[in-house]
């Protein structure tokens, strides 16, 4: 495979004088078209297009790739692939960038593998070709070959037009890859620019879409086009921004500040992924103890079981050094889910969020949980689950919505999940909810409760005024004498031990040390028929 | 002596009941801290002394603490209260039994007499310490103990109404031949006659609540209009703290020291004066940093003002500890400002330098033993300082109060002659209802220079998150030429400060001390990113790791600096200047020493995150950086700079509390300065004025309502 080290600075190369000593420096000759093609090749679009791209707030393409990865590890590909288009004037020498509109190859993020493509703005506005979805295609294929994660960082008008049908079957083979190479490798789009119509559908496709805040946009179709159809007015930020995708449609996983902010953010995320489904979950270097106890832990849940509590800070106290990467931190917040590590072990994060509707299940927290869920399983990061929930949210904006369905892909999930399970439940853990969380009942390897836990069919009041309805009854103490505690749970096994707050630390780190070498498979099956 | 003591209530403390898996913790500490905080105490109990059984505390937070530690000590069993929220709290774990008495609201908790009085019943408690505040000094509360046969541990009610009430005090203090200021001794009924009255005794007046001690409702006034908004302020802020919205208005002492002095007197007719305490060290009337003894004072003006105090106390037949407050002026011509009846917030600084446990001299007073000690046995060891550490903002005058949760705490006992006096562990709330103090910091030295160089090392290695905290203004104010040299007053911040607190000024050297730490933290945490463990496939060609070329902004400035590692030696070029930083960097710990070319640092290291930001306490003030790489700086430059919003045309509450009046309604013109809304937090009032001229567009919040920090009040066009 014909490679070359990029040097940092996107300064021409002088190369080396390989071949035919005779020729070599003079004009025409083979070296010096080589060096010509590679100098082009980094100019991308012309300085005057890598200006304007630097005018939008924007970085180009190379410029992305060297803040990404290790300082002089990337190693492209493809830097000679002109596109292929005949038509339309698109043939004329003028109209050839070598490399055309992405740069492709591999590198390394803190020493870690990651192949990496980079959409070129400067080139036909970053226009998908056939040679650039070839581009793409090459370097999928040998990331899932070698198991290395794939980073896509986008930045594209669209297709091709030129190039009619060509482009579409480019789309077509990156979905593809997309597919096949889903819960092999970690799959990663940072949308830096654009992205619309079909191309909307490989970020989707992967892992984790984040964006960076006002110079990015996904959408099926823009503005204008929205504006003749359902005669709708709207803004390109409205339909498709940052905001858009990562507080309402749930399209998006996070946003940064801007394009450093974004990337440096990048480096940091790659390092909780494994490289592949056949890597361990990664384990970094930990300076925080073990063994520390968290006393905070012990007043953090209030007396009044009506009131909220803010879960992020349970998560923050327990992991190392209170480094949590929250993923949609904006979206469905009445769950929260995200990345963090125990005794340096990557950790996959989720927890009713009481702070929001009560930390109750809805439609999009359980979608948004259970894609998590299944990212982890796949990637063999072991799920620590911190259970305050109060039931699903009724209403027929729910149940019209289809929260049956939707819930059952949380169940789904965590039922399916093989990879080490550990909950906690902090305080409530009612009705069919209380399944769902990671239970006891859908293998949750250790169900820790808090002294404050309460595991019951519902809170005391409900259920005294069912049971006994219609009629006068000082039942409700009774009732929570009974139920509203963690001793129901405990008695029959369903919780493997109460346990004070402070301790949860350390609970949570000997039993994953203990866990590590957990296996369990599920029925052979072509694939499971989770509830979509 | 001290220490084995501490070491036996230490290890009774530590029954490992609650935490079977706490054998190695690093963290307890802080949730220990009463009992192991140091003191010196010299008086020994006498443990065949007979006392009470059991006593009641009527209080909550660091005090209760306190009164505890000492029953503890003299095997007395506690009982202590609480209102609902408070129902984890240290003082109610440390305390034998815990009586819930209300609500959050201190009305219908800490001030419910009726609660209180039931719960000394139904733990059959025989004597009750007050503390401060609350019902400490509360005639009404002490008469029902009393008739209830129930010692009240601090003077009778005869004291409490004599010296309670501002005025009739001061007719006392004249009597009993005490220095007194000039001014108006009277009720003042309305504004006009505050003007008259004012104008009688001649500007700048003091207007204060007759009832209220310390700073509450506290104005000073320069003019009549002064004088009627002060009277406005003062009379509300009376009513809603006491109950009692009778008024006082006298002469005010231009850029006077704030000297007490302490007293202990007996039931038979002993009184001792415990030298003096400064509390020079204001804010809003509320004290700040305390030191005992004063730099100002000379034996003969200390022997003046203690006698005086002494006769005073003798001359209201006072039993226990109480305070005399004077106002002294340049010429050290001294005046009687007001007499406490009740143990002081800053108690401790006595303490240090005398040798008594306070609290334990007013329990044996109030068991009617005579006192132990003559006047010539009270001594002055050494030097002790308090700094008062608040949950508050000191940019915004000075202090404003925060709220929260202790994310972290650990308080700073690995400093030697250090005690601490706090009520709050890790994961308490510092809520709006009760006073927001964090803890008392006292360190103490052989002199004065090494009780200050003590309360710096200290207050670097305190540990404090998850709340706003002061301690950028109190290490400013330690280490302030002019405090450091005695030069103070009461004015001293407002003159020191005249725009505001700033934090510290960073001098080239500290600028470069801080780029260096700052960046080779940035390069520990870098190479730690590339450590993994087990199996990770890390590439076998290593990259050059050891030279770093960064770029760090801090405050406008953008320095280059270049970072070279060896272990734990960073070689740092900042600003064109080498330094070498030594520092095993653990990434977890809060608190990290660092050796700069032989100068030790302490810092904390608040945050940081991916993007290069960090902020770092040091020197006591939070700074905050973003450090980069070369490149990653160069590509900084296309990065499009953000809308900043216009804080001039909105009104955000500039700290939690409650509304108590909207003074506009959308359509209102207002003018800049004029008063837009008043929120009341902690029981101060803050009036929020408008910051340009214009039309109100939105009020986002009406009287009554609870806001938060930060929230949108109101909006102009």
């Amino acid at each position: 495979m014909a490679a070359l080290r990029l040097l940092p600075r996107l300064l021409p190369v002088s190369r080396p004088r390989l071949v035919r000593p005779r020729s070599a420096g003079a004009p025409g000759s083979v070296p010096e078209r080589i060096a010509e093609k590679r100098r082009a090749a980094l100019l991308g679009g012309g300085q005057a297009r890598l200006d304007a791209q630097h005018k939008r707030g924007k970085l180009t393409a190379r410029e992305r790739i060297l803040l990404l990865l290790d300082p002089g590890s990337f190693v492209e590909y493809d830097m000679f692939v002109e596109h292929r288009c005949a038509d339309f004037g698109m043939e004329s020498d003028q109209n050839k960038y070598p490399g055309d509109s992405v740069v492709t190859g591999q590198g390394r993020i803190n020493g870690r593998l990651a192949y990496v493509f980079s959409q070129d703005f400067t080139v036909f506005g970053g226009s998908l070709s056939g040679a650039h979805a070839q581009k793409i295609c090459k370097i999928m294929d040998q990331a899932v070959m070698v198991g290395a994660p794939v980073i896509g960082l986008n930045d594209s008008g669209g297709a091709r037009i030129q190039e009619g049908v060509e482009s579409l079957a480019g789309y077509a083979d990156i979905f593809l890859r997309n597919v096949l190479c889903s819960g092999v490798v970690p799959q990663i789009s940072l949308i830096m620019g654009p992205c619309a119509g079909g191309a909307v559908y490989s970020p989707a496709l992967t892992d984790f879409t984040f964006m960076v805040k006002d110079t990015s946009y996904l959408f099926i179709t823009g503005p204008d086009v929205v504006k003749s159809v359902t005669n709708e007015d709207v803004t390109q930020e409205q339909l498709g921004g940052a905001k858009t995708h990562t507080a309402v449609s749930g399209v998006a996983h996070r946003a940064f500040e801007n394009d450093v902010d974004a990337l440096l953010n990048l480096r940091e995320f790659f390092n909780y992924l494994p490289l592949s489904n056949r890597d361990p979950a990664p384990v970094r270097k930990c300076h925080d103890p073990s063994n520390r106890l968290v006393p905070e832990l012990d007043t953090v849940v209030p007396m009044e079981s009506t009131k909220a509590y803010d879960m992020v800070d349970i998560v923050h106290s327990i992991v190392d050094e209170r480094e949590f990467f929250e993923i949609m931190p904006s979206y469905a917040r009445n769950i929260i889910v995200g990345f963090a590590r125990m005794n340096g072990r990557t950790v996959g994060i989720l927890g009713n969020q009481p702070k929001v509707a009560s930390g109750c299940l809805d439609i999009n927290s359980s979608v948004k949980g259970a894609r998590f869920v299944r990212f982890c399983d796949a990637f063999n990061i072991p799920l620590i689950t911190f259970v305050d929930v109060p039931g699903f949210l009724p209403g027929t904006a729910q149940e019209y919505g289809g929260i049956i369905r939707h819930g059952a892909k949380l169940l789904f999930a965590f039922a399916e999940a093989t990879v080490p399970k550990i909950t906690i439940i902090t305080r409530k853990a009612y009705g069919g909810a209380y399944d769902v969380m990671s239970s006891k009942h859908l293998r949750g390897d250790v169900n820790y409760a808090w002294p404050t836990a309460e595991v019951a069919v519902m809170g005391a009041k409900g259920a005294v005024r069912i049971i006994f309805r219609g009629k006068e009854t000082d039942a409700e103490a009774e009732y929570v004498n009974k139920f509203a505690n963690p001793f129901p749970a405990a008695v029959r096994g369903f919780v493997d031990d109460i346990i004070e707050p402070s301790t949860t630390r350390i609970r949570i780190c000997r039993d994953l040390e203990v866990l590590a070498s957990k296996t369990q498979s599920n029925p052979w099956k072509k694939h499971a028929n989770i509830p979509l | 002596m001290a220490a084995s003591l501490r070491q036996v209530v230490a290890g009774a403390w530590r029954q490992p009941e609650r935490h079977l898996l706490a054998l190695q913790c690093a963290t307890r500490h802080s949730r220990w801290c009463l009992i192991t905080s140091r003191t010196l105490y010299t008086a020994e109990y006498d443990p065949n002394e007979k006392t009470f059984e059991k006593l009641l505390i009527a209080n909550r937070g660091e005090i209760a603490c306190r009164v505890i530690k000492t029953c503890k000590k003299m095997g007395i069993k506690t009982v202590a209260i609480h209102s609902d929220v408070d129902s984890t709290a240290v003082h109610v774990k440390m305390a034998d039994e815990a009586v819930c008495v209300g609500p959050a609201p201190t009305s219908k908790s800490y001030l419910n007499m009726d609660a209180i009085m039931e719960a000394i019943k139904k733990t059959r408690a025989q004597a009750v310490h007050p503390g401060y505040g609350f019902l400490s000094e509360n005639k009404e509360f002490a008469r029902r103990l009393a008739s209830e046969g129930v010692t009240f541990i601090g003077p009778d009610t005869h004291a409490i109404q004599a010296m309670g009430d501002k005025i009739e005090s001061k007719l006392l203090a004249k009597n009993a031949k005490v220095n007194t200021i000039p001014g108006f001794d009277g009720v003042v009924k309305d504004a006009d006659e505050a003007v008259r009255i004012a104008r009688e005794i001649g500007y700048p007046v003091m207007i204060k609540a007759s009832a209220g001690g310390g700073g509450k409702g506290m104005r000073i006034a320069w003019d009549d209009e002064e004088t009627r908004e002060g009277f406005r302020f003062s009379s509300q802020e009376a009513a809603s703290s006491f109950g009692d919205d009778r008024l006082l208005i006298e002469k005010f002492i231009d850029n006077p020291r704030h000297i007490e002095i302490q007293v202990l007197a007996d039931k038979h007719d002993n009184a001792l004066w415990l030298n003096e305490r400064e509390c020079s060290i204001q804010r809003r009337n509320q004290k700040v940093v305390e030191e005992a003894p004063s730099t100002f004072l000379d034996p003969d003006t200390r022997r003046a003002m203690g006698e005086q105090a002494v006769a005073l106390a003798k001359a209201v037949k006072y039993s226990s500890a109480g305070t005399v407050e004077f106002l002294v002026d340049s010429k050290k011509n001294f005046y009687f400002l007001e007499m406490n009846t009740r143990l002081q917030v800053e108690h401790p600084i006595t303490e240090c330098i005398t040798g008594l446990d306070l609290v334990q001299e007013m329990i044996r007073v109030a068991k009617g033993y005579p006192l132990r000690h003559k006047q010539a046995d009270i001594p002055i060891n050494g030097w002790a300082v308090e700094c008062r550490v608040y949950a508050e903002d000191p940019y915004k005058s000075f202090g404003l109060p925060s709220i929260g949760r202790l994310s972290q705490y650990q308080e700073p006992l690995h400093v030697s002659n250090v005690r601490v006096d706090s009520g709050i562990q890790e994961g308490s709330d510092i809520s709006i209802y009760y006073d927001p103090m964090i803890s008392k910091l006292i360190t103490y030295g052989s002199d004065r220079a090494e009780a200050l160089q003590r309360m710096e090392e200290a207050l670097d290695n305190y540990v404090i998150r998850g709340v706003t905290h002061n301690i950028a203004l109190l290490r400013e104010v330690i280490i302030h030429p002019r405090f450091v040299q005695g030069n103070i007053s009461t004015k001293f911040l407002p003159d020191v400060y005249p725009d505001g607190f700033k934090g510290h000024k960073l001098t080239d050297l500290e600028k470069r001390e801080l780029l260096a730490i700052a960046t080779s933290l940035y390069v520990a945490e870098q190479l730690r990113s590339q450590q993994f463990l087990g199996s990770p496939r890390i590439s076998l060609a290593k990259l050059d790791l050891n030279n770093w070329e960064l770029s760090v902004q801090l405050g406008d400035g953008t320095y280059s600096v270049t970072v070279s590692n060896n272990g734990s030696t960073f070689s740092v070029e900042a600003d064109g200047m080498k330094l070498n930083v030594t520092n095993e960097w653990n990434l977890a710990s809060p608190l990290s020493s660092v050796t700069i070319d032989g100068t030790h640092r302490t810092i904390q290291c608040l945050s940081r995150d991916a993007a290069g930001n960090i902020s770092i306490q040091f020197l006591g003030t939070v700074y905050k950086l973003r450090i980069l790489t070369k490149l990653a700086a160069e590509l900084s430059k296309y990065m499009p700079e953000k809308a900043v919003e216009d804080t001039t045309s909105i009104l955000r509450s500039p700290m939690p509390g409650a509304v108590v009046a909207v003074s506009v309604k959308p359509g209102d013109l207002v003018s800049e300065g004029q008063e837009i809304c008043v929120i009341e937090a902690m029981k101060m009032q803050n009036s929020l004025i408008a910051a340009k001229s214009g039309k109100v567009k939105a009020v986002h919040c009406k009287a009554g309502e609870t806001v938060g920090e930060g929230d949108l009040l109101v909006e102009l066009e």
